[in-house]
């Protein structure tokens, strides 16, 4: 299945969790937030929220700004 | 004896939370992460704009994070809806930030309307916030200088008003005083202004013109020693606002000696 990270496309071999993706991103236990499909995905739930075929997700933080 | 004015406790209040410095900065546009920690820290500001963007955009992975140098345990954490263009943009934008940030609902919306001026458009702008004070966000919205828009933003339930001086990142300096003024004296929220200030004594104006105080990132991020702009700009709001509070002489047109004129020894 395919699905787009922060607007870049992305092959997974088998359906993951967003802590699955995040790890994959080396970004696990990092300060980010996440939405899928224009929806937040609350920390408290990236265990268990499964990745669907062309789901589009963002992963954002925080970098300087005015 | 009566006790001087400027004893009283002058706090800045906004959505009931207490700031002794009322100098906001930004954090963009530094040369490194050391250099926006200095500059920060010698500002004395209490309130940090930050803005959300991909993980994968604009990161030096040899970097610290900005969270880890500027802990939201020390400062708070104003995240800003920076280049967006439209009221979906902006709300998207804020509801990240709140999950990014643990469930802080402070938040500078701006919505923009122009790449050339960086106006806010209004209509999106007024769209956003309501949807963001329906959702629980205490919003500080970037605003022009138009007394009414000012107003209404303040009915609506933001908790701050925050006008440009002059376009986002110019350096011109408050360009209509008296709109500043109309504002802040109808103001039932504090009115900071936002934009536009490029050095002490842009800022001091602002703040004898009676805000409550002033939002800048440019203006230090971008002078050539940006630690001790940081430095200029916090005694330049300190003493703007101890001038608004001692209340400036009228102004007069002509001459007035400051010495007696009387008891010259030179007088026949």
């Amino acid at each position: 299945m395919k699905i787009m990270v922060n607007g870049q496309e992305r092959a997974l071999a088998a359906p993951v969790t967003v802590a699955a993706l995040l790890d994959e991103l080396g970004m696990a236990g990092k300060r980010v937030a996440v939405e899928v499909n224009q929806e937040i995905v609350p920390r408290s739930r990236h265990m268990q929220f499964q990745l669907n075929d062309s789901d589009r997700v963002e992963v954002v933080f925080a970098i300087g700004g005015g | 004896m009566n006790a001087p004015v400027n004893n009283l406790s002058d706090a800045l209040v906004i959505a009931g939370k207490t700031y002794s410095s009322r100098l906001l900065v930004g954090t963009g546009k530094y040369k490194d992460m050391d250099e926006t920690r200095r500059a920060i820290e010698a500002s004395g500001a209490q309130i940090i704009t930050v803005a959300i963007r991909r993980t994968n955009i604009g990161q030096n992975p040899n970097e610290p994070s900005l969270l880890d140098v500027l802990p939201p345990s020390r400062y708070t954490y104003l995240p800003n809806t920076a280049g967006c263009y439209s009221a979906d943009d902006a709300v998207r934008t804020c509801r990240l930030a709140r999950e990014l940030l643990d469930g802080h609902d402070l938040v500078k919306l701006e919505v923009l309307g122009d790449e050339k001026t960086l106006y806010p458009d209004i209509p999106a702008t007024l769209k956003a916030a309501e949807i963001l004070i329906k959702d629980g966000f205490k919003v500080m919205v970037y605003t022009n200088d138009d007394p009414i828009m000012a107003k209404r933003f303040a009915e609506m339930g933001c908790v701050a008003v925050m006008p440009l001086a002059a376009p986002i990142g110019s350096g011109l300096g408050i360009r209509n005083p008296y709109n500043i003024r109309f504002i802040v004296e109808e103001a039932k929220v504090p009115i900071i202004v936002d934009a536009g200030v490029g050095t002490a004594s842009d800022a001091a104006i602002a703040m004898e013109l009676g805000c409550a105080g002033v939002l800048m990132n440019t203006a230090i991020a971008q002078a050539q020693d940006p630690v001790l702009m940081a430095s200029a700009m916090k005694k330049a709001i300190e003493a703007g606002r101890e001038a608004f509070r001692a209340g400036r002489m009228p102004r007069k047109q002509y001459g007035s000696p400051s010495s007696p004129l009387g008891g010259t020894f030179f007088q026949p």
